[in-house]
């Protein structure tokens, strides 16, 4: 066979409101390892969606061709039948039972309902000797690293007949060495016969494994390159990631002079932070920000780089253990080892997760609003309903949330008038320093106009602004200062006049060892 | 995503409008007010039904003052308990100990007072901190030491019940003193003139009235002054009516029995207080966030684990206050006391609008649902349906009512 082993033409998915995919082409070579490459909701994610029957045929548009047949997958079963299997960032392996049972789990080796225990360890055996894990079969997955319980998943898709894996982003969860492992174990795979899509934004990767790499960028593919050919620089992929396209999306924000001489509103020194879990491995390393009053400043980094970790930690140790570090408020040191703490030292952390850190859904907008600040509104731990109600009817008219009154419950609310809910929440804390995390994820256009908008008012009324973002435009039409963070360290640090997308995203992109 | 959201609702008429509106705009307002609150007043309407339904069922017997006074004196203990489980399944959690804690504090109570002649308030007041105490224990291992609420109160359940016996040796333990008698089981004294009604209830209930009347006039006025929008008079007029009509309905049975039971009034503070406690105090606020999205309520500094310590102690002082009333009612107590009060004052908070997930209810959805059960039971003993049938009755009330309320949500959308 000599044609590609997988087309997919011209696909459009739509969600409501959103544009997922508004015409990807990718074309994959038997045999080869193919990289998908682009920002964050480039559409990445949803392409294998499409391609796996998570979002079944119908629901899209254009057409799939699996080794010269037209596919119409109506479920991940009937992809998986194809020998197409998709191994997920986040594992979907469980956790108390055997490394051999989650290998089969779902294919048992049984005869007549009756699991055959002997088959069962024998061929798991072979399959974990062909992804060189070196564990016992009966052995908890619990038990055993991420990095392990990846090649349990490889193992797991190699006892489906797998004829193409996909890999979305692999490494992002995995320390070095069971990165180079992993990335060795695709090669191999490789050899025998196996083609493979890894969807990864680390460039060095890329280099390794791909042979070619796919770029999208808002839902579109902008080109296929060969990675071995002389041309393909990283600088080469970058351009293609970030596109040259910077229109006025921004308000017109005059950058903000720091009074040279006064404190930083927050100053955060030598923060380390390791996993709640694995504790051998620092999600924030040593790092040290800071941000005056009415200055914006970016903190650049792409999934998996510590962000969210290093600013939740920072707000009441919300994330992760903490291993070292201070935090300065306008120049002293605070203690913000509750939640409570960093509100009343005045520091307010609008999530990215809005869904599920940021609100009650089944509540109302009045009372999501007036939650971290209840003391504003009541008198002597009884709440003043109607002053609440007053607040809120403010924030409805002065952020322009689209509710017909405030008692709707948020959770009826589109993703850019729920975002506008967390930030009045957090604004009526009356905060010095704010820290967004995505705070234009997932909402539209309009919406996001509105959102920066906000933010460029709070930094004109002189609060301290930290600016959480994966989306670089954004960044740049903001921010009078960016950090770049790459694999929970900080890799470079900018100023308005001097940061460029190529140059964020190689700071983005870097690795540890070519760090320091 | 829901399509009423931003649809404007065809409804509303403009305030004070045009007299040619009349009464089928008021209908209309009504009907409108009606849906959007489907979850409140979905089963005060099916309260209704049932109490029609026997009330016919039993030709008017259901209704005869005696039955009624009747009704609130059986299902006191059920309705003190249910408020409680109210708040605990709106902070996300469950208390299946608090039928033992019951018969616990019944023991006590009787041990106290019977056996060694304590008088009566301070031993009432001795049980309530015992109670509260077993709450707090088990609230203590529930919010600090992070064991699940199910599991620690299922071992409250069997640790308690097993503590009775042992207290009672096996045996029921009684009289009461008369004065704790009298407050399970009495009236209000009799004063004034006689005129066929009992006056203090009269009164009382003419006192409720105004107060009513009082307090949502005020709410209205605040609510202007604020300049924020209210509901058109026309519909707050009908809305005053209902309620004076109710508590004037209520009144004149009880009046023309023997008045108002002491029970009564103890429920109706109990109502009242924790009703303004969930809904206006910065600490019911806090139960209802960190029952509807625990990650969020702790992001927002929400001090998760004091407050659900607090809602354990609380149980465990009204199952207190249940079994002290339920003991001085029977005027013994009994190792077998409280069998199952846990069960319906869960299926009492369900039917009153609770979510299995927690952040949703009201104290009033629970008192409803406990008289739905209430009037059930009370309805079906006095059609001669035997206990089995009612059994199976009930269960299927339960589930008729919840699975309404999945079925409205989908509705709704989510």
């Amino acid at each position: 066979m000599a044609g590609p082993v997988l087309e997919m033409r011209s696909i459009v998915k739509t969600f409501p409101g959103v544009k997922a995919l508004s015409d990807v082409t990718l074309t994959v070579r038997p045999g080869e390892v193919h990289a998908i490459c682009g920002e964050n909701g480039a559409g990445k994610s949803t392409l294998m969606k499409v391609l796996s029957g998570v979002h079944p045929h119908g629901t899209y548009e254009g057409e799939i061709l699996f080794e010269g047949d037209v596919c119409r997958f109506k479920d991940i079963r009937a992809s998986e039948q194809r020998g197409i299997v998709i191994i997920h960032q986040e594992l979907a392996l469980v956790p108390y039972l055997s490394i051999a049972e989650n290998i089969f789990l779902g294919n048992e080796q049984a005869t007549r309902g009756v699991i055959s225990w002997n088959e069962t360890l024998r061929r798991a055996s072979e399959l974990m000797r062909r992804v060189g894990l070196d564990e016992h079969p009966q052995t908890r997955v619990a038990d055993i690293g991420v990095g392990k319980q990846q090649l349990v998943e490889i193992a797991k898709a190699l006892s489906k007949e797998v004829r193409l894996l996909v890999l979305d982003e692999p490494t992002a969860a995995l320390n070095d060495e069971d990165s180079a492992k992993l990335l060795d174990l695709i090669l191999e795979l490789k050899e025998q016969g196996i083609t493979a899509i890894i969807i990864s934004h680390k460039l060095n990767e890329i280099r390794r494994v791909a042979d070619s790499v796919t770029i999208l960028r808002d839902g579109r593919t902008i080109e296929t390159l060969d990675v071995k050919a002389a041309g393909t620089t990283e600088d080469r992929i970058i351009s293609g990631m970030i596109g040259r396209d910077l229109d006025h999306r921004f308000p017109d924000r005059t950058p903000h002079e720091p009074e040279a001489g006064s404190a930083p509103a927050l100053e955060i020194r030598n923060w380390t932070v390791h996993h709640p879990i694995d504790q051998q491995r620092k999600v924030v390393d040593d790092v040290s920000v800071n941000v005056r009053r009415g200055e914006i400043v970016g903190i650049a980094g792409l999934m998996g780089a510590g962000r969210t970790e290093l600013a939740m930690s920072v707000f009441g140790r919300a994330y992760g253990r903490h291993a070292g570090g201070t935090v300065l408020k306008d120049g002293t040191e605070i203690r913000t080892r509750t939640v409570a703490d960093a509100v009343a030292h005045g520091i307010a952390y609008v999530t990215e997760d809005r869904k599920h850190y940021g609100l009650n859904l089944i509540d109302t907008i009045n009372r999501n609003i007036s939650l971290s600040a209840l003391g504003k509104v009541a008198r002597r731990g009884v709440v003043d309903e109607h002053e609440e109600r007053r607040v809120s009817e403010g924030f409805r008219k002065t952020m322009n949330i689209k509710a017909p009154t405030v008692f709707e419950p948020v959770g009826k609310l589109s993703g850019g008038n729920q975002q506008k809910v967390v930030l009045s929440k957090w604004i009526f804390t009356g905060p010095d320093v704010l820290i967004l995390d995505e705070p234009t994820r997932g909402i539209d256009v309009g919406a996001k106009y509105e959102i920066y908008t906000v933010i460029d008012k709070l930094a004109a009324e002189g609060k301290a602004v930290l600016f959480i973002s994966s989306e670089l435009p954004e960044l740049l039409g903001m921010c009078d200062r960016i950090y770049t963070m790459a694999a929970g360290r900080l890799t470079g640090e900018f100023q308005r006049g001097e940061a460029t997308q190529d140059a964020l995203m190689r700071q983005m992109t870097k690795d540890k060892e070519v760090t320091r | 995503m829901s399509t009423d959201v931003t649809a404007p609702n065809p409804a509303p008429a403009p305030p004070g409008g045009s007299g040619k509106a009349g009464a089928d705009g008021l209908a209309r307002l009504m009907l409108d007010g009606l849906r959007r609150n489907m979850r409140q007043y979905g089963m005060l309407i099916a309260l209704g039904v049932i109490v029609a339904l026997f009330a016919v069922w039993t030709s008017g017997d259901l209704l005869l003052p005696r039955n009624v006074s009747n009704l609130v004196l059986q299902n006191s203990y059920i309705l003190i308990l249910a408020i409680g489980m109210m708040i605990v399944i709106i902070a996300g959690h469950i208390d299946l100990s608090v039928g033992s804690i019951t018969a616990f504090v019944g023991g006590v109570a009787a041990v106290l007072m019977v056996e060694h002649d304590i008088p009566w308030p301070l031993a009432v007041l001795l049980c309530l901190a015992i109670g509260a105490a077993a709450g707090a224990a088990q609230g203590f291992l529930i919010a600090y030491a992070g064991m699940p609420s199910f599991i620690v109160t299922l071992a409250g359940m069997l640790v308690f019940r097993g503590l009775t016996e042992v207290f009672l040796k096996g045996q029921t333990l009684g009289p009461f003193p008369e004065g704790l008698q009298k407050v399970a089981n009495g009236f209000l004294p009799e004063v004034g003139p006689d005129t066929n009604y009992h006056n203090l209830t009269l009164l009382l209930g003419l006192v409720l009235v105004a107060a009513v009347i009082w307090q949502e006039v005020r709410d209205r006025r605040r609510q202007q002054e604020y300049s924020l929008e209210v509901p058109p008079a026309k519909l707050f007029a009908v809305k005053l009516a209902a309620l004076t009509a109710a508590v004037l309905v209520f009144t004149l049975l009880l009046a023309s029995y023997k008045g108002a039971p002491v029970v009564l009034l103890i429920l109706a503070a109990l109502l009242v207080g924790f009703g303004y406690l969930m809904r206006n105090a910065v600490v019911g606020r806090h139960v209802y966030a960190i029952g509807g999205n625990l990650p969020a309520a702790k992001l927002s500094g929400v001090k998760d684990k004091k407050v659900t310590f607090l809602v354990f102690l609380n149980m465990g002082m009204l199952a207190a206050l249940a079994g002290l009333v339920f003991a001085a009612r029977f005027n013994a107590a009994s190792p077998k006391a409280g069998l199952n009060f846990e069960l319906e004052a869960i299926a009492a908070s369900f039917i009153g609008g609770a979510s299995m997930s927690g952040g949703v209810g009201t104290v009033l959805g629970a008192i409803i649902g406990g008289l739905v059960l209430g009037v059930l039971n009370n309805g079906m003993n006095l059609v001669g349906i035997g206990t089995d049938w009612q059994q199976v009755i009930k269960g299927l009330v339960l589930l008729a009512a919840v699975g309404f309320d999945v079925w409205n949500k989908r509705k709704v959308g989510s």
